[in-house]
């Protein structure tokens, strides 16, 4: 089976694309939008900062031609900005900050150390895989061969999702079901007492 | 101080938003509803599916508790509806995984339900079906936690 069957072979790693620079400014912001949900005084603010992670990767879904991801994303980004917002509302808006002791100072150490060997490994790493975007997996193959045939779905991620990566959608939903057990049972503590 | 105390007595609160805000809600919330029946039925032909219709779904149920506060909702301690939704439509996703055992090629998760023509609404099988008790689920279970969330915080305030 060829690989460049189903991408366009000629692939110039040389010159950008739009997608590409649309992509790194999005994801940037993203970056500058993390930092200052980390650094902000105000907890709402710091709420909404997230936000802005949120509807850059919608925006990143759509630039890469994902829009299954792309409304999953958005909806549930809005939902979870609402609950977060209902709590920080609720509870108190100002953050509480101390200083690090000495078990701060150790993961502080620690996890510098992390970031150094995991970038370390991403680096070697990165040097075997294919260009972005260039060609697929070998387990992808098979899936775009013949899947509308084999699943009779006319949308390819829902053929995949529920034909061929069943197992994995039901622990999805078992993942949903058990993390409203958990919601509940912490919650039903707290309203007891 | 005194806006911040007022704005923080809006939200998951039993007396709700404005009469424009009900009012837009009650138009809108109804059309968000069918947009996720719709999203989820046509899963296996445009994008979305399942997860996606879902989610849609609880979004309206979460509009009108927001827009028109618990009380209105009549909210009782014990709301079991969403729970037992949530339960019931995972345990058929199980029974219609395990129903692929009894026929053809003895597979869990087999499509057994003859494939009609690629385009249909009525076609792809069990695709459509799984789609459709994933929605329930999901919606159900955000609906869950967000209902957790507002009725047991009434009981701590009382």
């Amino acid at each position: 089976m060829c690989r460049s069957h189903y991408y366009v072979a000629d692939y110039d790693i040389k010159k950008l694309t739009f997608m590409e620079i649309a992509i790194s400014i999005i994801t940037g912001l993203m970056i500058i939008g993390a930092l200052y949900a980390i650094h902000a005084k105000d907890l709402l603010s710091a709420v909404i900062a997230c936000g802005i992670v949120g509807y850059g990767l919608v925006i990143c879904f759509l630039l890469l031609k994902a829009p299954d991801l792309a409304i999953v994303q958005i909806v549930v980004e809005t939902i979870t900005l609402i609950i977060m917002v209902a709590v920080v509302l609720d509870s108190s808006r100002e953050e509480k900050y101390s200083k690090p002791d000495g078990q701060g100072v150790i993961s502080i150490i620690t996890s510098v150390l992390l970031i150094i060997v995991l970038f370390y490994f991403f680096k070697l790493s990165i040097e075997t895989l294919d260009v972005f975007g260039s060609g697929s997996l070998r387990m992808a193959g098979p899936y775009i061969e013949g899947a509308t045939e084999k699943t009779g779905s006319a949308n390819l991620v829902t053929g995949v999702v529920f034909d061929f990566r069943g197992y994995d959608t039901m622990g999805e939903a078992t993942v949903l079901v058990t993390a409203v057990m958990g919601v509940l049972t912490i919650l039903r503590i707290k309203g007891k007492k | 101080m005194k806006g911040d105390k007022d704005l923080r007595k809006g939200y998951l609160q039993m007396k709700g938003m404005t009469v424009i805000v009900k009012k837009t809600t009650q138009l809108i919330a109804g059309m968000v509803f069918l947009y996720g029946i719709y999203v989820i039925v046509h899963g296996h032909l445009t994008p979305g599916g399942g997860f996606a219709g879902g989610v849609i779904m609880a979004g309206s149920f979460i509009l009108l508790i927001l827009a028109f506060g618990s009380d209105f909702m009549h909210l009782t301690k014990e709301e079991s509806g969403t729970t037992m939704y949530e339960n019931l439509s995972t345990l058929v996703v199980v029974f219609l995984a395990a129903s692929g055992l009894l026929f053809g090629a003895r597979i869990f998760f087999l499509n057994w339900i003859p494939k009609g023509t690629v385009g249909q609404l009525v076609s792809a099988g069990m695709l459509p079906l799984y789609n459709i008790f994933v929605g329930i689920e999901v919606a159900s279970s955000i609906l869950t936690i967000f209902l957790a969330l507002v009725i047991f915080k009434e009981e701590i305030s009382e």
